[in-house]
Parts: structure tokens; C-alpha cells; sequence
């Protein structure tokens, strides 16, 4: 059970961090990454708005062969992508738990502004922590 | 209902409160206020002035806070203002200030309720000089924290202290009114 990468996304679909967490995985280039962002952020708002059920939130869970892809929006706008093997079981929890970095280690920062990259070293260091931990269970 | 999502809103700040919140030492929280206010009212010499920076510190500390908010407590959308009210006094008050204070006051078209807090851990032991007591909000950084918070969660509203017992009245009031709901801008398509 293995978590490949996390993607944070802002209100506006820009990508505002991605680390991989894994060997072997298929290098994009800085570009390549801010499209994917981009174009994941269009397609949640396009399913939201296709759903045959009113009021449904948008993406939550994309699955190939090879990955499985979680989409996390907080009440704030903003995504957590998770990407982890298909066999993953827990990979809600491990969202929330990023989430809870996330808010400790760069909403907390006063010198962080909202909304942008985000370069904090504590904040990929509590990140490693995490994966780690999630990943030797 | 309105029981039902109240008592479970006190349950879960009670729990948060006393198993995942980090505490601090009660005498620093309001020292550091305290002297925080006082270093503004020397800067700006000009309390309407201090009133909106401590605002825009509210502000800033709001839209930050409500992320931990979210993190810590799990809670879904709110069906309505109402709940939002809720919320923020048993979930929210408690988790950051640790009490409750009570929702009150609402008005006809249940656009604006009142906060009544009984006690204040800003502005204990405080005493306003004659001057300052009729101009300065001294709380008011709570009012940008509420504001900042829920504008994160597209509400967009307006808040402040209609009495303060720091001011010499009978009770401390803070008042907030939704002025209405953001919709999340859906950026057009750009190439």
C-alpha cells in the first residue's frame, strides 16, 4: 500500500505544491505538472455541474489499472490530490491527515500568502514524515 | 432541530478542546494582546486608526484560521446561517478562546445574530483610560477573525462590538451580519 504523489491545488485550479513519494515514477516536466493541476481543476468543476443529483460535489475518486487518484476540496476551495496504489484502502484518511499538515505547517505561517507556491521546508518535512509513516503501515 | 445540531456542535468543541488543542498559558495570551494594542495606540495615536488595523490583523489570522478550523474539526457545509452561528460559538469559540459564548439576538430575516460573551480572555484584567474607552475597540481583532474565516468559506460579513464592558457597558456584544453568500468564481477557459 503506497502513496505516490500529493498534489495541492488553490481556489483558482493553480498548482501550488506536488511531491512524489515514490521510486520509478514517470518524471513530468514543471509545465506538464501545472497543466495536469489545471486541467484537474476544470474537470471537478465540470462534474459538479454534470451530475445528475443536484448539489454534488465534484470528483472524488479516479481509477486506473495502476493508480488510484483521490480528490480532497476542503470547505475553502482548496484540493488535496492524493495518487496511491489501486489496492489502497485508507487513502481518505491520509488526505485529512494532509490536510492537517497542511493547515499546522503553511496556513500557520505568517509569512506564507495564501493561495501561492508553497515553499516550506516544514512543511515538506512534516509531509515526508507523514507518507513515511502512512507508507510502512 | 435546533437542539439537536446544538448539542452535538458543544460536544464536538468540548472534545476537540480538551483532546487535540495545544494549550498556553492564559496570563501570556492576554499580556501579549494587551501590549499588542498598546504598541498600535502609541504607532497610529488615532483609535479609529487602531480599531481597523486590529481588523485587518483579525483579518489576516481568520482566513488562515479557519483551515486548522476545517483540519481539526471535520464538520460538513452548514445547511444554513443558523447552524453557521452554531458553529462558530460551540465549535469555534471553544476550540480557540475555550468557552462558548451565547447566540442571541437574532434578527427577522435570521441575516444577523449577536454573540454575548461573558467573559473575554482578550481583555482581562483590562482598564480603558477615559479617552480610549469611548473610541477603541479593544476586541476587536475578533471581529477581523470571524470575517477573514468566513469569507474563506464564501460568506461574505460584516461584524462588530455594539457594547463592550471594557467600555463601561453592561455586556460585551459582538455583532455579526451576513451581507451575502460569494459564489466560487469559475475562472473562464484561457487558452
Amino acid at each position: 500500500m503506497t502513496i505516490y504523489s500529493v498534489f495541492i491545488i488553490n481556489k483558482a485550479g493553480g498548482l501550488i505544491y506536488n511531491k512524489e513519494f515514490a521510486e520509478g515514477l514517470a518524471k513530468l516536466s514543471t509545465n506538464e505538472y501545472l497543466v495536469l493541476a489545471g486541467t484537474f481543476h476544470g474537470v471537478h468543476a465540470i462534474t459538479s455541474r454534470i451530475s445528475p443529483v443536484p448539489n454534488s460535489t465534484g470528483i472524488e475518486m479516479l481509477q486506473a489499472d495502476t493508480f488510484k487518484l483521490h480528490c480532497f476540496q476542503t470547505a475553502t476551495g482548496t484540493k488535496f490530490l492524493l495518487a496511491a496504489d489501486p489496492n489502497h484502502q485508507n487513502v481518505d484518511a491520509a488526505l485529512r491527515r494532509v490536510y492537517e499538515v497542511y493547515a499546522d505547517y503553511v496556513m500557520k505561517n505568517p509569512f506564507y500568502t495564501p493561495e501561492m507556491p508553497i515553499r516550506a521546508e516544514l512543511f515538506d518535512m512534516g509531509l515526508q514524515r507523514l507518507i513515511k509513516q502512512l507508507n510502512s503501515v | 432541530m435546533a437542539s439537536g445540531t446544538g448539542t452535538r456542535a458543544r460536544t464536538a468543541g468540548d472534545d476537540i478542546w480538551k483532546t487535540r488543542v495545544e494549550k498556553i498559558n492564559a496570563e501570556l495570551f492576554t499580556m501579549t494582546y494587551g501590549s499588542l494594542v498598546a504598541q498600535l495606540v502609541k504607532d497610529y495615536e488615532d483609535y479609529s486608526e487602531v480599531n481597523k488595523q486590529l481588523e485587518k490583523m483579525g483579518y489576516n489570522i481568520g482566513v488562515r484560521l479557519i483551515e486548522d478550523f476545517l483540519a481539526k474539526t471535520n464538520v460538513g457545509k452548514c445547511a444554513d446561517f443558523k447552524e453557521t452561528a452554531e458553529t462558530i460559538s460551540k465549535v469555534g469559540f471553544k476550540m480557540f478562546l475555550g468557552f462558548s459564548p451565547a447566540v442571541a439576538n437574532w434578527s427577522a430575516d435570521g441575516k444577523e445574530f449577536s454573540l454575548l460573551l461573558e467573559e473575554n480572555p482578550l481583555a482581562e484584567f483590562v482598564e480603558l483610560p477615559e479617552d480610549a474607552a469611548a473610541e477603541l475597540s479593544y476586541s476587536n481583532i475578533l471581529c477581523g477573525v470571524l470575517r477573514g474565516a468566513l469569507e474563506m468559506v464564501l460568506m461574505q460579513v460584516e461584524c462588530s462590538f455594539v457594547s463592550d464592558v471594557l467600555r463601561g457597558d453592561d455586556t460585551t456584544e459582538l455583532r455579526v451580519k451576513l451581507v451575502k453568500f460569494l459564489e466560487e468564481e469559475v475562472p473562464m477557459g484561457d487558452d
